[in-house]
Protein backbone atom coordinates (compact mmCIF):
# COMPACT_ATOMS: atom_id res chain seq x y z
CA UNK A 1 0.00 0.00 0.00
CA UNK A 2 1.33 3.41 -1.01
CA UNK A 3 0.63 5.49 1.92
CA UNK A 4 1.37 9.38 1.94
CA UNK A 5 1.53 11.20 5.92
CA UNK A 6 0.71 14.98 6.12
CA UNK A 7 3.07 16.31 8.58
CA UNK A 8 3.14 19.81 10.40
CA UNK A 9 5.79 21.69 12.31
CA UNK A 10 4.45 22.91 15.67
CA UNK A 11 5.57 24.84 18.63
CA UNK A 12 5.37 22.02 21.24
CA UNK A 13 1.85 23.40 23.27
CA UNK A 14 3.25 21.01 26.31
CA UNK A 15 6.76 22.76 26.18
CA UNK A 16 6.16 26.18 26.23
CA UNK A 17 4.49 29.14 27.90
CA UNK A 18 2.88 31.08 25.14
CA UNK A 19 3.61 35.37 24.93
CA UNK A 20 2.21 37.67 22.74
CA UNK A 21 4.07 39.82 20.63
CA UNK A 22 4.00 43.73 21.26
CA UNK A 23 1.11 44.48 18.75
CA UNK A 24 -0.67 41.28 19.17
CA UNK A 25 -0.18 40.08 15.85
CA UNK A 26 1.39 36.58 16.83
CA UNK A 27 3.37 34.90 19.64
CA UNK A 28 6.83 35.27 20.60
CA UNK A 29 8.33 33.00 18.28
CA UNK A 30 11.98 33.21 19.25
CA UNK A 31 12.48 31.11 22.15
CA UNK A 32 9.39 28.59 21.11
CA UNK A 33 10.51 24.59 21.45
CA UNK A 34 9.11 23.29 18.15
CA UNK A 35 8.61 19.50 17.45
CA UNK A 36 6.29 17.66 15.03
CA UNK A 37 2.25 18.07 15.63
CA UNK A 38 1.87 14.95 17.96
CA UNK A 39 -1.65 13.89 16.11
CA UNK A 40 0.71 13.80 13.09
CA UNK A 41 3.33 11.21 14.82
CA UNK A 42 0.65 9.30 15.46
CA UNK A 43 -0.41 8.60 11.70
CA UNK A 44 3.47 7.80 10.66
CA UNK A 45 3.57 5.60 13.14
CA UNK A 46 -0.01 4.13 11.56
CA UNK A 47 1.47 3.86 8.15
CA UNK A 48 4.53 2.14 9.04
CA UNK A 49 2.34 -0.79 11.11
CA UNK A 50 0.25 -0.52 8.07
CA UNK A 51 3.75 -1.37 5.74
CA UNK A 52 4.71 -3.51 8.11
CA UNK A 53 1.84 -6.06 7.50
CA UNK A 54 1.11 -5.84 4.22
CA UNK A 55 3.62 -4.27 2.23
CA UNK A 56 4.45 -0.73 0.49
CA UNK A 57 5.65 2.32 1.22
CA UNK A 58 5.01 5.52 3.35
CA UNK A 59 5.82 8.77 2.06
CA UNK A 60 5.64 12.23 4.70
CA UNK A 61 5.27 15.70 3.24
CA UNK A 62 5.13 19.02 4.72
CA UNK A 63 4.39 22.19 3.95
CA UNK A 64 6.56 24.48 5.45
CA UNK A 65 9.96 26.34 5.00
CA UNK A 66 13.26 24.79 5.71
CA UNK A 67 13.00 24.23 9.52
CA UNK A 68 10.65 21.95 8.39
CA UNK A 69 12.69 19.49 7.21
CA UNK A 70 14.24 18.22 10.89
CA UNK A 71 10.68 16.98 11.20
CA UNK A 72 10.54 15.24 8.15
CA UNK A 73 13.75 13.56 8.78
CA UNK A 74 12.28 12.50 12.39
CA UNK A 75 9.69 10.52 10.74
CA UNK A 76 12.01 9.32 8.14
CA UNK A 77 13.99 7.88 10.85
CA UNK A 78 10.86 6.39 12.59
CA UNK A 79 10.87 4.51 9.28
CA UNK A 80 8.90 6.52 6.99
CA UNK A 81 10.56 5.62 3.32
CA UNK A 82 10.45 9.30 1.44
CA UNK A 83 10.09 13.01 3.05
CA UNK A 84 9.11 15.72 0.17
CA UNK A 85 8.99 19.38 1.63
CA UNK A 86 6.39 21.80 -0.38
CA UNK A 87 7.93 25.41 0.38
CA UNK A 88 7.50 28.67 -1.56
CA UNK A 89 7.06 32.04 -0.17
CA UNK A 90 3.58 32.26 -1.74
CA UNK A 91 2.41 29.53 0.61
CA UNK A 92 2.85 32.05 3.68
CA UNK A 93 -0.76 32.68 5.53
CA UNK A 94 -2.43 30.43 3.73
CA UNK A 95 -5.94 29.13 5.44
CA UNK A 96 -6.62 25.44 5.90
CA UNK A 97 -8.22 25.53 2.43
CA UNK A 98 -5.07 27.16 0.59
CA UNK A 99 -2.98 24.32 2.85
CA UNK A 100 -4.94 21.99 1.38
CA UNK A 101 -4.88 23.10 -2.18
CA UNK A 102 -1.03 22.84 -2.35
CA UNK A 103 -1.02 19.12 -0.31
CA UNK A 104 -3.53 18.48 -3.05
CA UNK A 105 -0.76 19.25 -5.85
CA UNK A 106 1.70 17.07 -3.95
CA UNK A 107 -1.06 14.27 -4.03
CA UNK A 108 -1.40 14.29 -7.77
CA UNK A 109 2.29 14.32 -8.62
CA UNK A 110 2.10 10.47 -7.13
CA UNK A 111 -0.17 7.42 -6.40
CA UNK A 112 -1.50 7.15 -3.04
CA UNK A 113 -3.88 4.73 -1.80
CA UNK A 114 -4.30 5.81 1.31
CA UNK A 115 -3.57 9.19 3.04
CA UNK A 116 -3.07 10.46 6.64
CA UNK A 117 -3.15 13.43 8.58
CA UNK A 118 -3.33 14.31 12.32
CA UNK A 119 -6.89 14.94 13.25
CA UNK A 120 -5.53 18.23 14.28
CA UNK A 121 -2.81 20.87 15.35
CA UNK A 122 -1.72 23.59 16.88
CA UNK A 123 -4.25 25.94 15.19
CA UNK A 124 -6.87 23.50 16.67
CA UNK A 125 -9.26 23.28 13.37
CA UNK A 126 -8.86 19.62 12.29
CA UNK A 127 -10.05 20.76 8.96
CA UNK A 128 -7.06 20.29 6.48
CA UNK A 129 -7.84 16.19 5.66
CA UNK A 130 -11.34 16.73 5.20
CA UNK A 131 -10.74 19.46 2.53
CA UNK A 132 -7.88 17.46 1.04
CA UNK A 133 -10.47 14.50 0.41
CA UNK A 134 -12.84 16.72 -0.85
CA UNK A 135 -10.82 18.04 -3.44
CA UNK A 136 -9.30 14.96 -4.48
CA UNK A 137 -13.11 13.59 -4.22
CA UNK A 138 -12.11 10.85 -2.13
CA UNK A 139 -13.96 9.08 0.71
CA UNK A 140 -12.95 10.68 4.53
CA UNK A 141 -13.13 9.43 7.76
CA UNK A 142 -12.24 11.97 10.85
CA UNK A 143 -10.67 10.76 14.47
CA UNK A 144 -9.54 7.35 13.20
CA UNK A 145 -8.69 5.01 16.47
CA UNK A 146 -8.27 1.52 14.54
CA UNK A 147 -7.55 0.57 10.89
CA UNK A 148 -8.09 -3.10 9.74
CA UNK A 149 -6.72 -3.80 5.73
CA UNK A 150 -9.83 -5.76 5.10
CA UNK A 151 -8.40 -6.24 1.33
CA UNK A 152 -7.09 -4.01 -1.54
CA UNK A 153 -10.21 -1.86 -1.84
CA UNK A 154 -11.17 -1.17 1.26
CA UNK A 155 -10.45 -0.90 4.94
CA UNK A 156 -12.28 -1.18 8.19
CA UNK A 157 -12.11 1.88 10.01
CA UNK A 158 -12.88 2.97 14.06
CA UNK A 159 -13.96 6.41 14.71
CA UNK A 160 -14.19 8.17 18.04
CA UNK A 161 -17.38 9.67 18.62
CA UNK A 162 -18.77 11.32 21.97
CA UNK A 163 -18.81 9.25 25.28
CA UNK A 164 -15.77 6.66 24.98
CA UNK A 165 -17.98 4.88 22.76
CA UNK A 166 -16.65 3.90 18.72
CA UNK A 167 -17.86 4.35 15.47
CA UNK A 168 -17.17 1.27 13.14
CA UNK A 169 -17.32 2.34 9.07
CA UNK A 170 -16.00 0.50 6.04
CA UNK A 171 -14.39 2.76 3.42
CA UNK A 172 -13.05 2.38 0.04
CA UNK A 173 -9.42 3.16 -0.74
CA UNK A 174 -7.84 5.28 -2.11
CA UNK A 175 -9.08 7.13 0.99
CA UNK A 176 -7.89 10.43 3.47
CA UNK A 177 -8.11 9.35 7.00
CA UNK A 178 -7.25 11.55 9.93
CA UNK A 179 -5.79 10.40 12.70
CA UNK A 180 -6.99 10.66 16.40
CA UNK A 181 -3.77 10.10 19.52
CA UNK A 182 -3.73 6.71 21.14
CA UNK A 183 -4.57 4.65 18.08
CA UNK A 184 -1.00 2.89 18.51
CA UNK A 185 2.63 3.51 20.57
CA UNK A 186 4.88 6.13 18.42
CA UNK A 187 8.59 4.39 18.50
CA UNK A 188 11.05 6.19 19.94
CA UNK A 189 13.05 8.15 17.82
CA UNK A 190 17.34 8.48 18.57
CA UNK A 191 19.72 10.24 17.69
CA UNK A 192 21.21 7.40 15.66
CA UNK A 193 18.33 7.10 13.56
CA UNK A 194 18.04 10.82 12.91
CA UNK A 195 21.86 10.30 11.96
CA UNK A 196 20.92 7.42 10.03
CA UNK A 197 18.61 9.85 7.68
CA UNK A 198 20.95 12.63 8.05
CA UNK A 199 21.98 13.02 4.31
CA UNK A 200 18.81 11.49 2.82
CA UNK A 201 17.63 14.07 0.18
CA UNK A 202 14.48 15.72 0.14
CA UNK A 203 12.58 17.07 -2.92
CA UNK A 204 11.46 20.28 -2.63
CA UNK A 205 8.43 21.55 -4.50
CA UNK A 206 7.58 24.90 -4.91
CA UNK A 207 3.87 26.31 -6.39
CA UNK A 208 5.47 26.29 -10.22
CA UNK A 209 6.32 22.39 -9.32
CA UNK A 210 2.74 21.99 -8.51
CA UNK A 211 0.92 23.95 -10.70
CA UNK A 212 -0.64 26.31 -8.32
CA UNK A 213 -1.59 29.41 -9.11
CA UNK A 214 -0.86 32.36 -6.59
CA UNK A 215 -4.20 33.42 -6.09
CA UNK A 216 -5.15 30.06 -5.04
CA UNK A 217 -3.15 29.71 -1.62
CA UNK A 218 -1.22 32.44 0.81
CA UNK A 219 -2.47 35.31 1.72
CA UNK A 220 -4.77 36.47 -1.11
CA UNK A 221 -5.95 33.05 -1.27
CA UNK A 222 -7.37 32.76 2.18
CA UNK A 223 -11.16 33.85 2.94
CA UNK A 224 -10.63 33.22 6.64
CA UNK A 225 -7.50 35.61 8.05
CA UNK A 226 -6.33 35.38 11.89
CA UNK A 227 -6.07 39.26 12.91
CA UNK A 228 -4.45 38.77 16.19
CA UNK A 229 -3.81 37.00 19.69
CA UNK A 230 -5.10 37.79 22.58
CA UNK A 231 -4.87 35.99 26.28
CA UNK A 232 -8.70 34.44 26.82
CA UNK A 233 -10.89 35.55 30.21
CA UNK A 234 -12.85 32.31 30.00
CA UNK A 235 -14.07 32.19 33.31
CA UNK A 236 -13.73 34.14 36.67
CA UNK A 237 -10.31 32.41 37.27
CA UNK A 238 -9.29 30.49 40.54
CA UNK A 239 -7.66 32.05 43.97
CA UNK A 240 -4.66 31.18 43.72
CA UNK A 241 -2.81 29.48 47.15
CA UNK A 242 0.34 30.87 47.61
CA UNK A 243 3.20 30.13 50.42
CA UNK A 244 5.19 27.28 51.36
CA UNK A 245 4.72 24.06 50.12
CA UNK A 246 3.63 23.04 53.87
CA UNK A 247 0.85 26.62 54.07
CA UNK A 248 -0.44 25.62 50.25
CA UNK A 249 -0.93 22.12 51.17
CA UNK A 250 -2.71 23.34 55.27
CA UNK A 251 -4.86 25.76 52.59
CA UNK A 252 -5.73 22.85 50.68
CA UNK A 253 -6.61 20.46 53.12
CA UNK A 254 -8.78 22.65 54.98
CA UNK A 255 -10.84 23.69 51.97
CA UNK A 256 -11.29 20.18 50.72
CA UNK A 257 -12.66 19.44 54.13
CA UNK A 258 -14.97 22.21 54.01
CA UNK A 259 -15.88 20.90 50.98
CA UNK A 260 -16.14 17.50 51.48
CA UNK A 261 -13.53 16.43 49.69
CA UNK A 262 -11.60 14.29 52.68
CA UNK A 263 -13.31 11.68 53.62
CA UNK B 1 -27.75 38.01 3.88
CA UNK B 2 -27.52 34.72 2.52
CA UNK B 3 -29.73 32.15 3.83
CA UNK B 4 -28.99 30.95 7.39
CA UNK B 5 -28.85 27.22 8.32
CA UNK B 6 -28.15 25.59 11.19
CA UNK B 7 -27.80 21.62 11.22
CA UNK B 8 -29.77 19.29 14.02
CA UNK B 9 -28.11 16.89 15.30
CA UNK B 10 -30.66 14.20 17.54
CA UNK B 11 -30.42 11.09 19.18
CA UNK B 12 -33.15 8.29 20.00
CA UNK B 13 -35.70 10.96 18.95
CA UNK B 14 -34.45 14.05 20.94
CA UNK B 15 -32.69 16.88 19.34
CA UNK B 16 -29.36 17.66 20.88
CA UNK B 17 -28.60 20.30 23.14
CA UNK B 18 -26.60 22.15 20.69
CA UNK B 19 -29.91 22.92 18.66
CA UNK B 20 -30.93 25.65 20.67
CA UNK B 21 -27.19 27.12 21.72
CA UNK B 22 -27.04 26.98 17.14
CA UNK B 23 -30.10 29.00 16.81
CA UNK B 24 -28.39 31.78 19.56
CA UNK B 25 -25.43 31.42 17.31
CA UNK B 26 -27.25 32.14 14.18
CA UNK B 27 -29.51 34.66 15.53
CA UNK B 28 -26.55 37.14 16.16
CA UNK B 29 -25.15 36.45 12.57
CA UNK B 30 -28.48 36.75 11.05
CA UNK B 31 -29.34 40.19 12.30
CA UNK B 32 -32.94 39.60 11.80
CA UNK B 33 -33.00 37.25 9.07
CA UNK B 34 -35.04 34.04 9.40
CA UNK B 35 -32.88 30.68 10.62
CA UNK B 36 -33.76 27.24 8.87
CA UNK B 37 -33.12 24.41 10.89
CA UNK B 38 -32.24 21.32 8.91
CA UNK B 39 -32.87 18.27 10.07
CA UNK B 40 -31.77 14.49 8.39
CA UNK B 41 -33.14 11.40 9.29
CA UNK B 42 -35.82 8.77 8.90
CA UNK B 43 -38.94 7.49 10.66
CA UNK B 44 -40.93 8.67 13.88
CA UNK B 45 -37.57 9.70 15.45
CA UNK B 46 -36.71 12.60 12.20
CA UNK B 47 -40.75 13.33 13.14
CA UNK B 48 -40.28 13.27 16.75
CA UNK B 49 -36.75 16.02 16.41
CA UNK B 50 -38.53 18.28 13.65
CA UNK B 51 -42.08 18.79 16.15
CA UNK B 52 -39.42 19.68 18.67
CA UNK B 53 -37.43 22.29 16.90
CA UNK B 54 -40.19 23.97 15.14
CA UNK B 55 -40.33 25.70 18.55
CA UNK B 56 -37.14 27.49 18.13
CA UNK B 57 -37.09 27.61 14.38
CA UNK B 58 -39.18 29.73 12.20
CA UNK B 59 -38.59 26.84 9.30
CA UNK B 60 -37.56 23.25 9.56
CA UNK B 61 -36.49 21.43 6.73
CA UNK B 62 -37.16 17.62 6.75
CA UNK B 63 -34.79 15.44 4.93
CA UNK B 64 -35.63 11.67 4.99
CA UNK B 65 -34.09 8.98 3.26
CA UNK B 66 -33.39 5.42 5.03
CA UNK B 67 -29.30 6.87 4.11
CA UNK B 68 -30.00 8.90 6.39
CA UNK B 69 -31.06 7.32 9.45
CA UNK B 70 -27.21 7.23 10.87
CA UNK B 71 -25.76 10.38 10.66
CA UNK B 72 -22.51 9.03 8.11
CA UNK B 73 -21.23 12.63 7.34
CA UNK B 74 -20.55 11.66 3.78
CA UNK B 75 -24.06 11.17 3.11
CA UNK B 76 -25.07 14.08 4.75
CA UNK B 77 -22.82 15.91 3.08
CA UNK B 78 -24.28 14.93 -0.67
CA UNK B 79 -27.60 15.63 1.06
CA UNK B 80 -26.75 19.10 2.08
CA UNK B 81 -24.82 19.87 -1.45
CA UNK B 82 -28.17 18.94 -3.15
CA UNK B 83 -30.25 20.73 -1.33
CA UNK B 84 -29.03 23.99 0.67
CA UNK B 85 -28.72 27.09 -2.35
CA UNK B 86 -25.84 28.74 -3.64
CA UNK B 87 -24.32 31.21 -1.02
CA UNK B 88 -25.79 29.74 2.37
CA UNK B 89 -24.66 29.51 5.51
CA UNK B 90 -24.64 26.59 7.58
CA UNK B 91 -23.62 26.52 11.04
CA UNK B 92 -22.71 22.97 12.52
CA UNK B 93 -21.61 21.97 16.18
CA UNK B 94 -17.96 21.32 16.21
CA UNK B 95 -18.16 17.65 17.79
CA UNK B 96 -17.41 14.56 16.43
CA UNK B 97 -19.53 14.99 13.46
CA UNK B 98 -19.61 18.20 12.47
CA UNK B 99 -15.68 18.29 12.91
CA UNK B 100 -16.38 14.83 10.33
CA UNK B 101 -18.73 16.81 8.01
CA UNK B 102 -17.93 20.97 8.11
CA UNK B 103 -14.53 20.95 6.49
CA UNK B 104 -15.34 18.51 3.18
CA UNK B 105 -18.69 20.22 2.87
CA UNK B 106 -17.62 23.66 2.95
CA UNK B 107 -15.05 22.67 -0.33
CA UNK B 108 -18.12 21.29 -1.70
CA UNK B 109 -20.50 24.47 -1.13
CA UNK B 110 -17.21 26.49 -2.64
CA UNK B 111 -17.77 28.42 0.93
CA UNK B 112 -15.56 29.26 4.03
CA UNK B 113 -14.54 27.33 6.60
CA UNK B 114 -14.69 28.22 10.17
CA UNK B 115 -13.81 25.34 12.93
CA UNK B 116 -14.13 25.37 16.43
CA UNK B 117 -15.76 29.19 17.13
CA UNK B 118 -16.13 29.97 20.61
CA UNK B 119 -17.90 32.94 20.15
CA UNK B 120 -19.17 35.63 17.57
CA UNK B 121 -17.32 39.04 18.05
CA UNK B 122 -18.90 41.60 15.05
CA UNK B 123 -20.81 41.33 12.13
CA UNK B 124 -20.06 44.11 9.42
CA UNK B 125 -21.58 43.40 6.52
CA UNK B 126 -20.41 40.03 4.76
CA UNK B 127 -17.91 40.04 7.12
CA UNK B 128 -17.72 37.84 10.82
CA UNK B 129 -15.14 38.76 13.32
CA UNK B 130 -15.05 35.09 15.39
CA UNK B 131 -13.25 33.94 18.12
CA UNK B 132 -11.25 30.88 18.06
CA UNK B 133 -8.78 29.32 20.48
CA UNK B 134 -5.29 27.53 19.40
CA UNK B 135 -2.51 26.02 21.11
CA UNK B 136 -4.56 23.80 23.24
CA UNK B 137 -6.84 26.68 24.30
CA UNK B 138 -3.70 28.60 25.55
CA UNK B 139 -4.65 31.48 23.77
CA UNK B 140 -7.45 33.18 21.40
CA UNK B 141 -7.59 34.90 18.33
CA UNK B 142 -9.81 37.40 16.37
CA UNK B 143 -10.28 35.66 12.60
CA UNK B 144 -12.25 37.19 10.10
CA UNK B 145 -14.26 35.25 7.19
CA UNK B 146 -16.16 36.74 4.51
CA UNK B 147 -19.18 34.88 4.37
CA UNK B 148 -20.51 36.54 1.14
CA UNK B 149 -20.02 33.34 -0.79
CA UNK B 150 -21.13 30.95 1.81
CA UNK B 151 -19.81 29.49 4.74
CA UNK B 152 -19.53 26.57 7.35
CA UNK B 153 -19.03 27.31 10.83
CA UNK B 154 -18.47 24.90 13.64
CA UNK B 155 -19.48 26.48 16.56
CA UNK B 156 -18.13 24.52 19.94
CA UNK B 157 -21.22 23.38 21.85
CA UNK B 158 -21.99 24.61 25.49
CA UNK B 159 -20.56 28.19 24.57
CA UNK B 160 -23.67 29.54 23.58
CA UNK B 161 -26.45 30.44 25.83
CA UNK B 162 -29.62 28.18 24.38
CA UNK B 163 -32.13 30.11 22.37
CA UNK B 164 -35.14 30.07 24.59
CA UNK B 165 -37.71 27.84 23.60
CA UNK B 166 -41.17 28.18 22.13
CA UNK B 167 -40.29 31.11 20.56
CA UNK B 168 -41.26 30.68 17.26
CA UNK B 169 -44.10 28.04 15.64
CA UNK B 170 -41.99 27.09 12.60
CA UNK B 171 -43.18 25.59 9.42
CA UNK B 172 -42.03 22.24 8.70
CA UNK B 173 -41.33 21.62 4.92
CA UNK B 174 -40.76 18.21 3.53
CA UNK B 175 -37.50 18.71 1.67
CA UNK B 176 -36.90 14.85 1.15
CA UNK B 177 -38.30 15.02 -2.61
CA UNK B 178 -35.28 16.91 -3.82
CA UNK B 179 -32.90 14.34 -2.88
CA UNK B 180 -30.46 13.06 -5.53
CA UNK B 181 -28.05 9.92 -5.65
CA UNK B 182 -26.69 9.56 -1.73
CA UNK B 183 -24.34 6.31 -2.69
CA UNK B 184 -21.47 7.00 -0.65
CA UNK B 185 -17.52 5.35 -0.39
CA UNK B 186 -17.88 4.65 3.20
CA UNK B 187 -20.56 3.09 5.07
CA UNK B 188 -21.68 2.89 8.47
CA UNK B 189 -21.40 -0.61 10.54
CA UNK B 190 -21.89 0.23 14.30
CA UNK B 191 -21.36 2.06 17.28
CA UNK B 192 -19.05 0.12 19.74
CA UNK B 193 -20.00 0.85 23.14
CA UNK B 194 -17.37 2.02 25.80
CA UNK B 195 -15.93 -0.22 27.51
CA UNK B 196 -17.13 -0.37 31.56
CA UNK B 197 -14.21 -0.24 34.36
CA UNK B 198 -14.22 -1.26 37.52
CA UNK B 199 -15.09 2.11 39.09
CA UNK B 200 -17.68 3.96 38.02
CA UNK B 201 -16.13 7.80 38.07
CA UNK B 202 -19.25 9.09 36.73
CA UNK B 203 -21.31 8.13 40.12
CA UNK B 204 -17.76 9.57 42.25
CA UNK B 205 -18.55 12.21 44.76
CA UNK B 206 -14.53 13.08 44.85
CA UNK B 207 -12.66 12.99 42.23
CA UNK B 208 -8.50 13.01 41.31
CA UNK B 209 -7.66 13.46 37.80
CA UNK B 210 -4.17 13.30 36.73
CA UNK B 211 -2.90 14.30 33.10
CA UNK B 212 0.34 15.37 31.62
CA UNK B 213 1.89 16.57 34.40
CA UNK B 214 2.21 12.95 35.81
CA UNK B 215 5.09 12.65 33.39
CA UNK B 216 6.00 9.24 33.38
CA UNK B 217 4.26 5.99 34.15
CA UNK B 218 5.76 5.31 37.62
CA UNK B 219 4.77 8.39 39.19
CA UNK B 220 0.49 6.84 38.48
CA UNK B 221 2.00 5.49 42.24
CA UNK B 222 1.75 8.70 44.11
CA UNK B 223 -2.22 9.81 42.26
CA UNK B 224 -3.10 6.13 43.70
CA UNK B 225 -1.47 6.65 47.31
CA UNK B 226 -3.24 10.41 47.41
CA UNK B 227 -6.14 9.65 45.67
CA UNK B 228 -6.70 6.49 48.64
CA UNK B 229 -5.70 8.84 51.23
CA UNK B 230 -8.18 11.17 50.40
CA UNK B 231 -10.81 8.72 50.14
CA UNK B 232 -11.32 9.64 46.06
CA UNK B 233 -11.30 7.82 42.85
CA UNK B 234 -8.75 8.04 40.44
CA UNK B 235 -9.68 9.62 36.80
CA UNK B 236 -7.63 11.33 34.45
CA UNK B 237 -7.11 13.19 31.17
CA UNK B 238 -6.55 11.79 27.36
CA UNK B 239 -2.81 12.11 27.40
CA UNK B 240 -2.76 9.35 30.14
CA UNK B 241 -4.91 6.82 28.52
CA UNK B 242 -3.05 7.31 25.24
CA UNK B 243 -0.38 6.47 26.86
CA UNK B 244 -2.29 3.57 28.22
CA UNK B 245 -1.29 4.57 31.72
CA UNK B 246 -4.62 4.11 32.80
CA UNK B 247 -8.02 2.92 31.23
CA UNK B 248 -10.27 4.32 29.24
CA UNK B 249 -12.99 4.30 31.48
CA UNK B 250 -11.37 6.95 34.06
CA UNK B 251 -11.42 9.22 30.90
CA UNK B 252 -12.91 12.54 31.78
CA UNK B 253 -13.90 14.43 28.83
CA UNK B 254 -16.15 14.51 25.94
CA UNK B 255 -14.31 11.59 24.48
CA UNK B 256 -14.62 10.16 27.38
CA UNK B 257 -16.89 10.11 30.42
CA UNK B 258 -18.76 13.24 31.86
CA UNK B 259 -18.70 13.07 35.76
CA UNK B 260 -20.45 15.04 38.04
CA UNK B 261 -18.74 15.24 41.07
CA UNK B 262 -18.53 17.61 44.28
CA UNK B 263 -14.95 18.31 44.08
CA UNK B 264 -12.57 17.91 41.12
CA UNK B 265 -8.82 17.67 41.80
CA UNK B 266 -7.03 18.80 38.58
CA UNK B 267 -3.26 17.55 39.05
CA UNK B 268 -1.17 18.55 35.62
CA UNK B 269 -4.21 19.17 33.73
CA UNK B 270 -4.14 22.56 31.43
CA UNK B 271 -7.71 22.07 30.60
CA UNK B 272 -8.29 21.60 26.98
CA UNK B 273 -11.93 22.27 26.42
CA UNK B 274 -12.20 18.34 25.42
CA UNK B 275 -11.49 17.48 29.19
CA UNK B 276 -13.64 20.70 30.80
CA UNK B 277 -16.37 18.99 28.87
CA UNK B 278 -16.79 16.23 30.54
CA UNK B 279 -17.07 17.93 33.98
CA UNK B 280 -20.69 18.74 34.51
CA UNK B 281 -22.38 20.07 37.66
CA UNK B 282 -20.36 22.80 38.68
CA UNK B 283 -18.13 20.95 41.36
CA UNK B 284 -15.55 22.57 43.90
CA UNK B 285 -12.60 22.38 41.46
CA UNK B 286 -9.07 22.95 42.56
CA UNK B 287 -6.16 23.02 39.77
CA UNK B 288 -2.80 22.21 40.72
CA UNK B 289 -0.33 23.11 37.30
CA UNK B 290 3.33 23.72 36.88
CA UNK B 291 2.21 26.66 34.07
CA UNK B 292 1.12 29.81 35.90
CA UNK B 293 -0.91 30.36 32.24
CA UNK B 294 -2.72 27.01 31.81
CA UNK B 295 -6.26 27.57 30.99
CA UNK B 296 -7.62 25.23 34.23
CA UNK B 297 -7.03 28.58 36.23
CA UNK B 298 -9.95 30.31 34.62
CA UNK B 299 -12.04 27.68 35.36
CA UNK B 300 -10.75 26.26 38.63
CA UNK B 301 -12.03 27.60 41.98
CA UNK B 302 -8.75 27.45 43.74
CA UNK B 303 -5.22 26.99 41.85
CA UNK B 304 -1.77 26.14 42.92
CA UNK B 305 1.18 26.74 40.82
CA UNK B 306 3.60 23.62 41.29
CA UNK B 307 4.51 20.81 40.07
CA UNK B 308 2.66 18.14 41.43
CA UNK B 309 5.34 15.48 41.82
CA UNK B 310 6.18 17.25 44.56
CA UNK B 311 3.16 18.66 46.10
CA UNK B 312 0.91 15.39 45.81
CA UNK B 313 2.97 13.73 47.81
CA UNK B 314 3.34 16.58 50.75
CA UNK B 315 -0.80 16.61 50.17
CA UNK B 316 -0.59 12.11 51.08
CA UNK B 317 1.64 12.68 53.77
CA UNK B 318 -0.19 15.46 55.69
CA UNK B 319 -3.68 13.91 55.35
CA UNK B 320 -2.72 10.03 56.64
CA UNK B 321 -1.01 12.38 59.87
CA UNK B 322 -3.94 14.42 60.35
Amino acid sequence: MEILVCVKRVPDTAENEFTINADGSDIDRDDLVYSVNEWDNYAVEEAIQIVDRVGGKVTVVAVGDEDSEEVLRREMAMGANDGLLLADPAFADSDGRGIATILKGAVEKGTYDLILTGAQSDSGAGQVGGMLAAMLDIPYASLVDSIEVVDDQSLKIGREIEGGNREMNSIQLPCLLSIQTGINEPRYVGIRGIRKVASVEIPVLGSAELGIGGAAVGSAGARVKRLDYFVPVLGAGAEMLEGSTEEIVDKLIELLKAKGGLK
Amino acid sequence: MARIFAYITHKGGVADDTALELAAAAAQIADGTAVTAVVTGSGAELEAVCAAVAAAYPEVWKVESPALAYPNAEVVRKALVQLLPAGSVLLLPHDTFGMDLGPGLAIKMDAAFVADVVAVAAVEGTTLKLIRQEFSGQLSTHVSCDIAAGAVLNIRPGVCKPMADGAAAGQIVDKSGELGDLSAGRQFLEVVAAEVGDVDITKSDVLLSVGRGIEDEENIEMAVELAEAMGADLACSRPIVDAKWLEKSRQVGTSGLTVKPKVYLAMGISGSFQHLGGVKGSPFMVAVNKNPKAPIFQFADVGIVADILELMPELTKKIKSA
